[in-house]
């Protein structure tokens, strides 16, 4: 009679390519990206990261109503999206926006959603940074924890159907690990070969609860084996890493059609959102050690850097322009119209049933006769 | 499933066992394992999962295996199928049809044994419809899978071994339409699902004594039919509900505010429900018969009202 231990003598290593320093690490097995891809890559981070702050200013300006930043974690974003191609369908949780970033999402588009207004594709009907995009094949964001990841063998049974060569990726955080549809969505997807790409971005918090307080396992990894899905742990913070954990992890899902987990080791060094103080619930030094000495950027620009592809000189101007280019957005953004009141009624159904009719004349008769207890800025 | 080959079916043991109720007998040996889909016991992942191939471009029809069992999928029904398209800002559409057997039974015990259809009226992005015979159940089915938005449609475990003759041509019913069962100048009844045959059975006896009842199965239970059902109010002014959810938020409570608020004017009585009391069904075959509605209620009711 042989029990299985709770803990494995050792903890699952993470796959990892480049040292803090930015030096390859000796031994570590990697496929090179070329140049124009790492400098695509480099700048769509510092764009994130510069994206990010200036978004987070302008909610606690009172310009915009909400904001979640994916500080710490933009090596995650980018470089996973790098390694898919734009026919893989992204279901995110809600940390993921350099994916639709690299895709081609302009900031003005960000800003839009943003601030709610007429150009928003979500015509106004979502909180912040709840993007969604069909033409990117970027799923609308839903707020509740996890409820993609069942959705995602669906989308993979669609595929399946189709035949076609790519898969759905699926994320979410450390939290959403503990939800129920986490269990359901991958042992879904493992029962029936769904072709999902599963990535947990493990940050160590979920709003203020910890990793300690979250589960016992070993973290993420270690629940694949659980339902018969193939899994590894990669640096989360080593660009390099996650684009060759990600790029071979497609591979596999796509040709073998089977689900694949991948945990990606993170920090959150923002708060969790701007209705957010994290100082309250960690130390600070915590945050600046992983702000500074762990970030992403620092590491991956060490790396291409080194390799004469990228010059301090380029670095201020691009960050000074994608700074101007996102003030200039942000004020566009906020002087463009509100979407119309019709649009408080389109799209509950495809066509306006009658009881919605009724109460958008309803609505309308009520504004009409105290127009000035209404907002200005929302065209009737 | 023939016409369109993006029309798929979810469920558990909807393949080669045919469906708990044989619903989707004989499906899979015709559309394969794929198109026919048995899913592991999670409600809330496999309505997700419809949730995720709608969005694709699929037409799933998403089975419960007793309506209840959709409670474990509320996440799923009401902030996605519900909201999905409406916050995307028409991007997705989730033109999923989710269905299955509810209602009261024969001593199923209480959790297999409830109303859903109270539960999911106030959900906004989806429509409502509930099937009462053979002719409209192939109708309102054909008609929920080719709609856009997401239909729940409501079957219930004891009409499923009704026998009728239905046209051999395709027909497509509307699902916001209700069902003149028989004209009348006295009353108006509306009711829906199983009731239907519990009115007509009671409307026998009212005939006999006299009565000129008006029967309406509603069937579309969200949106209501206030057009049918108006024009009968305007001709009647009387009306009397016969439902099997409880007394308690159900169809009924909704109709009766909806008829008030509409044809006030139109009323010569205050307008009585009959529901279900609110308690879990008990399982005692007894008791079970005296939580449900029965015919010799109705013509009691219809008897005072028209006084």
């Amino acid at each position: 009679m042989k029990f299985i231990s709770e803990a494995a003598d050792k903890r699952i290593p993470c796959y990892r390519v480049l040292s803090d320093d930015g030096y390859p690490i000796a031994g570590s097995r990697f496929e090179q990206v070329d140049k124009e891809t790492a400098v695509k890559m480099y700048k769509s981070m510092v764009t994130l990261q510069i994206m990010d702050n200036i978004f987070y200013e302008a909610q606690r300006q009172g310009r915009i109503s909400f904001y979640l930043t994916s500080t710490g974690e933009e090596a995650i974003n980018i470089a996973t999206a790098a390694a898919l191609t734009s026919d893989d369908v992204i279901l995110p949780q809600y940390r993921e926006p350099g994916i639709l970033l690299w895709r081609g999402f302009t900031l003005q588009e960000f800003a839009n959603q943003c601030f709610g207004n007429s150009a928003d594709y979500g015509k106004g009907k979502q909180m912040p940074i709840h993007y969604g995009s069909n033409k990117h094949n970027f799923f609308t964001i839903s707020s509740p924890i996890a409820t993609q990841l069942p959705q995602a063998a669906g989308v993979a049974y669609s595929l399946k159907m189709d035949k076609k060569e790519a898969c759905v990726v699926a994320f979410t955080g450390d939290g959403g690990t503990s939800e129920g549809d986490f269990h359901a969505g991958l042992n879904f997807a493992a029962v029936m070969d769904a072709p999902v790409l599963f990535i947990c971005r493990n940050n160590g918090w979920a709003i203020s609860t910890p990793i300690s307080e979250q589960f016992r396992s070993d973290g993420v990894v270690v629940k694949g084996q659980a339902y018969g899905i193939r899994s590894i742990r990669v640096d989360g913070n080593d660009a390099l890493a996650v684009y060759n954990t990600i790029r071979a992890a497609r591979e596999m899902v796509i040709h073998e059609q089977k689900p694949v987990l991948v945990e990606a080791l993170s920090y959150r060094v923002g708060h969790h959102s701007t209705s957010d103080d994290s100082t309250k619930y960690r130390p600070v030094d915590e945050i600046e050690h992983w702000k500074t000495a762990r970030n992403p950027l620092a590491r991956f620009r060490k790396w291409v850097h080194k390799n004469g592809w990228w010059t301090d000189d380029e670095e201020s101007e691009l960050r000074g322009s994608i700074r101007k280019q996102l003030l200039n957005a942000i004020q566009v953004a906020e002087k463009m119209e509100k979407p119309v009141l019709a649009e408080m009624f389109s799209d509950v159904y495809d066509d306006l049933p009658s009881n919605l009719h009724e109460q958008e004349k309803s609505l309308r008769e009520t504004i009409k006769r105290h127009r000035q207890d209404y907002p200005t800025d929302v065209p009737v | 499933m023939d016409r369109d080959p993006r029309v798929c079916v979810f469920g558990e043991d909807v393949g080669h066992y045919g469906g708990s109720y044989k619903v989707t007998k004989g499906l899979a040996e015709k559309y394969g394992d794929l198109r026919v889909l048995d899913t592991p016991i999670a409600e809330n992942s496999f309505t997700g999962m419809g949730v995720g191939a709608a969005m694709t471009g699929l037409r799933p029809v998403i089975e419960g295996m007793n309506m209840g069992f959709l409670l474990l999928a509320f996440n799923q029904i009401s902030d996605n199928c519900g909201m999905l398209h409406y916050t995307s800002g028409g991007q997705f559409t989730i033109p999923t049809v989710i269905r299955g057997p509810g209602g009261v039974g024969r001593q199923l015990g209480a959790e297999h044994s409830q109303r859903l259809e109270s539960y999911f009226q106030s959900i906004p992005g989806i429509q409502l419809v509930a099937c009462s015979t053979v002719y409209n159940a192939k109708g309102l089915m054909k008609a929920a899978i080719r709609s856009e938005n997401p239909v729940v449609l409501f079957e219930h475990v004891l009409l499923y071994n009704l026998k009728e003759r239905i046209p051999d041509e395709e027909y497509v019913l509307s699902l916001e339409e209700a069902e003149m069962v028989r004209p009348g100048e006295h009353i108006t009844i509306l009711t829906y699902s199983r009731m239907r045959y519990h009115v007509m059975q009671a409307a026998k006896t009212l005939v006999n004594k006299g009565y000129d009842p008006e029967v309406i199965d509603i069937r579309s239970l969200k949106p209501f039919d206030l057009y049918t059902i108006g024009n009968s109010v305007k001709k009647t002014h009387r009306v009397l509900i016969v439902e099997e959810c409880m007394r308690t938020g159900g169809i009924g409570a909704s109709l009766t505010a909806a008829i008030n608020e509409n044809f006030h004017d139109y009323l010569d009585a205050p307008i009585v429900c009959l529901s279900s009391q609110d308690v879990p069904t008990p399982y005692a075959g007894t008791l079970e018969e005296w939580t449900v509605v029965q015919p010799a209620q109705i013509v009691a009711a219809v008897e005072q009202l028209c006084q």
